[in-house]
């Protein structure tokens, strides 16, 4: 047994713990210490990639229990694809706080670890109870990054975030446990199996269940209508952190996935289709909502943060389209976003820093020094944003389009999603042209701290990687395409962790539970 | 038993949802540790309710109570108390630097009765 999945786990809570005990260690160490440990998971993350290329995935039994009872982390080709943007992702935001901003909080590092230890769990384990674990771990890890300074504006946003997640991790709690009342199970392949077997009479405690579950992952996520902790929470949060939180909401929208594709899968009894009626509407709201606000928003980072909410409605449309077809679109859709969205939030900070006290407020500021770069990003960012061709974003809302080319909801999607990137257009352009383009003499001279190599190397990382999303579109979408295939086809998964003998090890423990 | 309990946890959840919903931090956390004891109460009968079970291997014991639930209440207990203690900091917090502890810092405190005053 190859102990690779339980290395994006590991390593970054050793290193987290490590830097707690250093807390007065010098920058430099804990920058080697912070970097050392995302380059490792990077790495883990690839290898992880590769060994999943073959389909078959990656199971690591945690004390060798065997899977009912022990606990697994398994890597499937949705797993190893989310690592690897987490890996990305955190690879670039680390790079651009390590330019000095990371100075100012003294325990930005291990709380980042812990936030991608918290990212890596989630995505890796194949245990219900283990999911809300890690949820906890990110969750905790971001009130700390959020809340960097103890400002009262951050203070307030942070507080609301926590108490609807708190409450929303009760709700979570109450729903596995009620899924453990019934199948008698919490690993996620074991449910997918014991599903089939609920008695008519508890099919109704089951569904009712599940949907609490979609509940609580879409406020993670950020769906309608409980979206409203986001913008407060994500705007105010320092540039870094909130680029990082980029791939926070897709955590909710992967668990979502993960749940309905393996538990209820569709066809007759507890197991039946959960999402149909709701999740189309839903996401078709909260794109709608997200452009809305994000067109009157008043700062640079509000504008972002309710771009994000609309990402998160056009995924969404993928995944209720169904269908492993939906599916690898709201996954291509997932990784543009992400990437794109970590894009705009800190070329917001960088544009913000350069304009004194204007910051990335939405009138008019200083002229900017470094204006042509700054432009340049914004452009790139906005026209990605967008969907203007040849970026990712347009390739992405083109394939979520071409996915849903059967039923009557077709003219309704396809006006919803064209409108709304049309009015993120408007909202690009407008904050483009106020912030670049409109300027006012100051009244005393700025001194800002310019964007540095290392910040600009960040960015273009990030961008550089959203960019290969394009000119790789091919294989990519091959990729996606299987990802969506084995979601679909979830025999693969069950069989990877439960093994083809395991009949007659849960059998009898079975028809004792399932007996009055 | 059943019945006591399911009325139990229910009340508890609608005490704690009012709590939830008032705009002071106090009672807000109030709210929150009731809930994830409603949550806690509500995982543990789960694994059925079993007056005189053993809950360890014992000689001559005839039924056992399921140990996985106890397991899970340990850890949301933990992960629970956890929480509390950070969003009180946070109130308290809230409180020094608004002077309110209405959640949104926006509305002032209630006078003081002047036997309170400084």
């Amino acid at each position: 047994m190859t102990h690779l999945p339980a290395v994006p786990i590991i390593v970054p809570a050793l290193a987290a713990a490590l830097l707690l005990i250093l807390h007065r260690a010098p920058i430099v160490m804990k920058r080697a210490i912070g970097m050392g440990a995302t380059v490792i998971f990077a790495v883990a993350a690839l290898a992880i990639f590769e060994e999943t290329r073959s389909g078959a995935p990656l199971v690591y039994r945690l004390g060798d229990w065997p899977p009912p009872f022990g606990i697994v982390l398994v890597a499937d080709h949705l797993s190893a694809f989310m690592l690897l943007l987490t890996a990305s992702l955190a690879l670039a935001v680390l790079l651009y706080a390590v330019q000095g901003w990371d100075a100012r909080g003294k325990l930005f590092h291990p709380l980042f670890l812990f936030q991608v230890m918290g990212l890596n769990g989630a995505f890796l384990t194949g245990d219900l109870f283990n999911l809300f674990v890690f949820f906890e771990v990110l969750l905790i890890a971001s009130y700390g990054l959020a809340l960097e300074g103890l400002e009262v504006e951050r203070l307030r946003a942070v507080l609301h975030y926590a108490v609807i997640n708190i409450a929303a991790s009760s709700v979570f709690l109450i729903a596995v446990s009620l899924l453990y009342g019934v199948t008698g199970t919490l690993n996620m392949a074991h449910l997918a199996e014991r599903i089939a077997e609920v008695r008519a009479e508890d099919v109704g405690l089951v569904r009712a269940a599940g949907l609490l579950l979609l509940g609580v992952f879409a406020v993670k996520a950020a769906a309608f209508p409980l979206y409203f902790w986001l913008p407060a929470a994500y705007s105010h949060a320092p540039a870094p952190v909130a680029a990082l939180f980029a791939i926070m909401t897709k955590v909710g929208i992967y668990a979502i996935i993960r749940v309905t594709t393996l538990i209820f899968p569709g066809g007759e009894g507890a197991g039946m289709e959960l999402t149909s009626p709701w999740l189309m509407p839903v996401a078709l709201i909260t794109l709608a909502l997200g452009t809305v606000g994000a067109l009157g928003a008043q700062r640079l980072a509000g504008m972002t943060a309710y771009l994000t909410i609309a990402s998160v409605g056009t995924i969404l449309t993928g995944v209720a389209n169904g269908g492993s077809k939906g599916l690898a679109a709201a996954l291509y859709y997932l990784a543009h976003s992400t990437l794109v969205i970590a894009v705009l939030f800190l070329v917001s900070d960088l544009l913000g820093r350069s304009r004194g006290a204007a910051a990335d407020q939405l009138h008019p500021g200083p002229p900017l020094r470094q204006a042509a770069p700054l432009g340049l990003a914004f452009l790139f960012a906005g026209a990605t944003v967008a969907g203007i061709p040849p970026s990712s974003g347009f390739l992405g809302k083109l394939i979520i389009l071409q996915s849903t080319m059967n039923g009557l909801s077709v003219v309704l999607i396809w006006t919803v999603i064209l409108v709304t990137s049309a009015l993120t257009l408007v909202t690009c352009s407008r904050a483009g042209s106020i912030v670049l383009w409109n300027y006012v003499e100051p009244d005393q001279p700025t001194r800002d701290r310019p964007p540095r190599a290392g910040e600009w190397t960040a960015l273009a990382g990030l961008a550089g990687c959203s960019m290969l999303l394009v000119v790789f579109a091919a294989p990519v979408t091959r990729y996606t395409g299987e990802v969506g295939m084995q979601l679909t086809s979830r025999g693969n998964y069950i069989e990877a962790v439960l093994g083809s003998g395991h009949d007659d090890l849960v059998r009898p423990q079975a028809v004792g539970k399932a007996a009055p | 038993m059943e019945f006591i309990m399911a009325v139990g946890i229910g009340i508890v959840t609608a005490c704690a949802v009012y709590l939830l919903l008032r705009g002071r931090t106090f009672s807000m956390v109030l709210g929150l540790s009731m809930l994830s004891t409603a949550g806690n109460l509500f995982i543990f009968s789960m694994g059925r309710l079993r007056p005189g079970a053993s809950p360890i291997v014992a000689a001559g014991a005839e039924s056992y109570a399921d140990p996985v639930p106890q397991a899970l209440v340990l850890t949301a207990i933990v992960i629970g108390f956890g929480m509390t203690g950070f969003i009180m900091a946070l109130a308290i917090r809230m409180r020094h630097q608004t002077g309110s502890d209405h959640v949104d810092g926006l509305e002032p405190m209630p006078e003081r009765r002047p036997e309170h005053g400084p």
